[in-house]
């Protein structure tokens, strides 16, 4: 048996984490995609006009050779999609009650941000 | 001040849709349910706004296939929504973290720093309005 610790008259502590941790990960993935966001501004503002070549090239650009405008394009998805999760869910949990329609808004959310990131990965990363 | 101490103070609890539109949220309040709903509405339009951008990467002719949608008038307007749900939530996002850093929690200085991320995603939006709708 677990001891159960009581705080107040209402209240069990039972050892969850209480959402520590997606705390952190919404200030940490929003910290990426705040300097992803600046980084992309100064690459839009200082391409040598707004054509199919200079847009693919931000997504595409190499440095020695790593793929650098790629990778930095996918963690950045990764990262609004895992962003996106925690405030999806946090909106769900406020104002949805009964368990049965929250638990079926919530797969449709994962379901929504997976296929997002595949698609987006997909385009990215063809050819 | 005499019967402040025997009246009990008011509760709302359970408050529904219609008494939203009555209630006067201060200036962080706004902010914060702003910030949330640019957040949702970001959310809702994510798989469109990937098949905007695999139209333009796609080819040569995709870019310019997605120049002509971006053209037309209503899609610029959802666009001009979108790109203002970005800029607030950008900046309603940084004012979190600075406040998560316990800088500027106090009554005032919160108020002062909601008003200040209401204007600028506005102006900075103004800013991608004038750019979008080709004035400047």
């Amino acid at each position: 048996m677990v001891p159960v610790e009581k705080i107040g008259p209402k209240r069990l502590v039972v050892g969850a984490h209480y959402g520590t941790s997606e705390f952190i990960i919404q200030r940490v993935t929003a910290m990426i995609l705040a300097i992803y966001t600046l980084v992309f501004l100064v690459g839009i503002l200082t391409m040598s006009g707004f054509n199919y070549v200079s847009w693919k090239n931000l997504f595409t650009f190499t440095c020695f050779f790593i793929p650098m405008g790629q990778i930095l394009a996918t963690l950045a998805m990764i990262s609004l999609a895992w962003h996106a999760w925690i405030g999806v869910r946090d909106i769900w949990m406020d104002y949805v009650k009964p368990v049965g329609l929250r638990l079926f808004l919530l797969v449709l959310t994962v379901l929504w941000l997976v296929g997002s990131v595949v698609y987006f990965v997909h385009i990215l990363w063809r050819n | 001040m005499s019967d402040s101490a025997s009246k009990p103070r008011p509760q709302f609890r359970n408050i529904g849709i219609t008494d939203l539109m009555a209630y006067r949220l201060p200036m962080a309040g706004k902010v914060s349910i702003l910030h949330r709903v640019s957040g949702a509405l970001l959310f809702l339009c994510l798989p469109g706004l990937i098949a905007l951008f695999a139209m333009s990467f796609s080819s040569e002719a995709g870019f310019n296939a997605m120049s002509t949608v971006v053209g037309f008038p209503l899609v610029k307007l959802i666009l001009l929504v979108l790109i203002w749900g970005y800029l607030h939530h950008f900046c309603a996002g940084i004012r979190y973290l600075v406040l998560d850093m316990h800088i500027g929690v106090d009554k005032e200085s919160a108020a002062k720093s909601a008003s200040l991320v209401l204007g600028v995603s506005l102006a900075l939006t103004v800013v991608f309005a004038l750019k979008l709708f080709g004035v400047w």
